[in-house]
């Protein structure tokens, strides 16, 4: 019963694209068309799926305070978890190394129209926000951290899978012409995000209603302001090519962590 | 005759500027253009855009007139005078409260149609009329005429016009609009005091210490959600005279609407009844779990999850949304297979939503935006599904 809420509360209510807006990089540049998103989405959840309980045990063994006991009695008052940060991206490296190795041998064709986003996946906030949030969240057995990495993929997945199917829709529509490419994917983003929060403050409990209103109310607010204030940029850089884009997107990445 | 010729005498004058195309609707919306094509062939289509949407709103009136004298009759009931439910007073009640609300839906929107319409010098198009009759339908009826013209401009603009107008949106511009007034003012939108005319400036004037009656006028999925009983028979329930969002009461009604549109064969019948089996589905594993004792009664879900599958399609906006908003032909799944998927998913979401997440007793509206989500995903594996199937087809005739 544990297992099956975290795996429904981690795809839906804490989606990590609408609850808490990490990934976008790879989740607007890569989700043009939907076979591509499902490639990358089966490489996220792959790569979640194995590094947060990776992550998980380094996180006992090794960096919470007082981990170290089992070396013996005299390491009990250590306190590593000023080094999770780069332990854990480190982890997310090799794992990433691991899935481009064996995708390049399996499907090479699906290697090239991923092109640069695979070995971006390492530097995924949603890759590394999944282990942040199993340090954070205490969650306690290897086998939840596992249950919580499938479902944080799983969620990051259908909504890549979901925004590609509807830019596939819209590719003929005649969106104004400012607002094509990026500029309408913030948008959809957004009122996708809405759709999303049917779920917001499910399971939490009905005894205090109005708190998860306010709070999906602050929710919403960022990707609407985040809207209106990207358009502009994000429409130059599309010209600039890719690379200037991936910088931006990953600097916005870093303000929202 | 005179204002028919006027309107045309306008539009020959401003033809080929800027504003034609505002003059041109205003032209067609009330009369039939006299003009025809001269030479060659043309298809003739009796039931164009403008056709099918003034069919829904057909569909639709019968629930904004017992909307309105629901309006007044649960206003005096909650007084403690009550009236009769056909009368002169019940219905000025409702008149006087309802018809602002249409006049700024339809006011408000279609005059952002026509701006669009004049900047991107394309025809007016009528994908509002019916969005501007649901508004007014699917809010409570106390809403602040401002709060309901901003959502009208963010749902119509955002919504929809960045998208190219009306047949390119995404998400279904009604729901858009509900969602966005039920985010941004919370307290206007839920809770026990909204759904009745006047029951909020009562509970503020009581507050103050005046001496006046609360009134209780809290919709059936709030009280359930809640735990408490429901002082409301079934009779009640599937006729309207319940507290509620204007038009979203009467399931007999709204019954009625759905029959008139499948016969029109404007909404689709697969979305309609597979959103109902759906629902069905859901309730009846909930009762089953409550049967089954999994369920205590001190849960906080209880008083929902008990409820009979049946009642979950009478209370609430599920019959409405169902009937009027799942169908929307845009936003919904193009292809048959994908309508099936589609519909169960909404019945089976609405009323789990309704069940699990107490801060939203209103999961139809929900549920339904969440399938606008999704509706495109859903139809690429259709096809995509379809498209192997001829191929292999192909294969075995080729072989």
């Amino acid at each position: 019963m544990e297992h099956i809420e975290l795996f429904f509360k981690s795809i839906f209510i804490d989606n990590m694209v609408f609850a808490t807006f990490l990934g976008m990089c790879s989740y607007l540049a890569v989700s043009k068309k939907v076979k591509t998103a499902v490639g990358l989405g089966a490489a996220v959840i792959f790569v979640l799926a194995i590094t947060v309980p990776l992550n998980w045990l380094l996180d006992q063994f090794l960096l919470q305070p007082g981990a170290l006991t089992w070396l013996g009695a005299e390491y009990a008052d250590y306190d590593l978890s000023f080094l999770s940060f780069i332990m854990f991206i480190a982890t997310i490296a090799t794992m990433v190394q691991l899935v481009e190795i064996i995708v390049e041998k399996f499907s090479p064709s699906l290697y090239n129209s991923l092109g640069i986003f695979l070995p971006l996946i390492a530097v995924n906030c949603a890759i590394l926000g999944g282990s942040l949030f199993m340090q954070s969240r205490e969650i306690a057995t290897l086998g939840l951290a596992t249950t919580y990495g499938i479902g944080s993929g799983i969620g990051w997945f259908l909504a890549i899978l979901a925004i590609a199917a509807i830019r596939e829709k819209i590719r003929y529509s005649n969106v104004p012409a400012p607002l094509r490419g990026l500029g309408i994917t913030f948008i959809i983003t957004g009122l996708m995000a809405i759709g999303f929060m049917s779920f917001g403050g499910m399971l939490t409990g009905g005894d205090d209603a109005a708190q998860p209103e306010t709070e999906t109310v602050q929710v919403q607010d960022q990707p609407e302001t985040k809207d209106v204030s990207l358009v502009k940029e994000e429409n130059n850089t599309e010209e600039n090519g890719m690379s200037d884009m991936e910088q931006k997107t990953l600097a916005n990445n870093t303000i929202n962590e | 005759m005179g204002l028919k010729s006027t309107l045309h005498n306008l539009k020959e004058k401003y033809k080929g500027t800027k504003m034609a195309p505002a003059f041109n609707a205003l032209h067609t919306f009330l009369y039939l253009p006299n003009e025809t094509t001269h030479n060659g062939t043309h298809i003739k289509v009796a039931d164009d855009l403008k056709r099918t949407m003034n069919t829904v709103i057909m569909a639709m009136i019968p629930c904004l007139i017992f909307g309105m004298f629901n309006a007044g009759y649960q206003h005096f009931a909650a007084l403690g005078t009550p009236v009769d439910f056909l009368s002169w007073d019940a219905f000025y009640i409702g008149l006087i409260k309802v018809l602002p609300l249409v006049i700024v839906s339809y006011g408000v929107g279609l005059g952002i149609e026509f701006l669009f319409a004049i900047i991107k010098g394309h025809e007016v198009e009528e994908g509002y009329l019916v969005t501007g009759m649901l508004v007014p339908l699917i809010v409570p009826i106390d809403t602040p005429l401002w709060m309901l013209a901003v959502a009208v401009v963010f749902g119509v603009v955002i919504g929809k016009e960045i998208f190219g107008g009306t047949g390119m949106n995404i998400l279904n511009p009604a729901l858009t609009i509900r969602a966005f007034l039920f985010f941004a003012y919370p307290t206007w939108m839920s809770g026990d005091k909204v759904w009745v005319h006047g029951a909020v400036a009562r509970d503020k004037a009581i507050a103050a210490g005046e001496n006046l009656d609360a009134i209780s006028g809290e919709t059936i999925l709030g009280a359930l959600a809640q735990g408490k009983e429901t002082v409301y028979s079934v009779a009640d329930m599937f006729y309207g005279f319940i507290p509620g969002s204007v038009g979203e009461t009467s399931t007999l009604l709204i019954l009625l609407g759905g029959l008139f549109l499948i016969f029109t064969k404007i909404g689709s019948w697969r979305i309609m009844l597979s959103s109902v089996l759906g629902a069905i589905v859901m309730g009846l594993i909930f009762n089953g779990l409550v049967n089954a004792e999994v369920i205590s009664q001190g849960s906080k879900f209880y008083g929902l999850m008990s409820t009979p599958y049946w009642e979950h399609l009478l209370i609430g906006g599920f019959a409405f949304g169902t009937v009027f908003m799942a169908t929307d032909p845009v936003t919904a799944s193009q292809t048959n297979k994908g309508k099936w998927i589609y519909g169960f998913l909404i019945g089976f979401i609405s009323i789990m939503i309704r069940v699990f997440n107490p801060a939203y007793p209103e999961g139809v509206m929900l549920a339904i935006l969440l399938m606008n989500v999704f509706a495109p995903t859903i139809d690429h594996y259709v096809v995509q599904g379809n498209v192997k199937q001829r191929m292999k087809r192909l294969k075995v005739k080729n072989a």
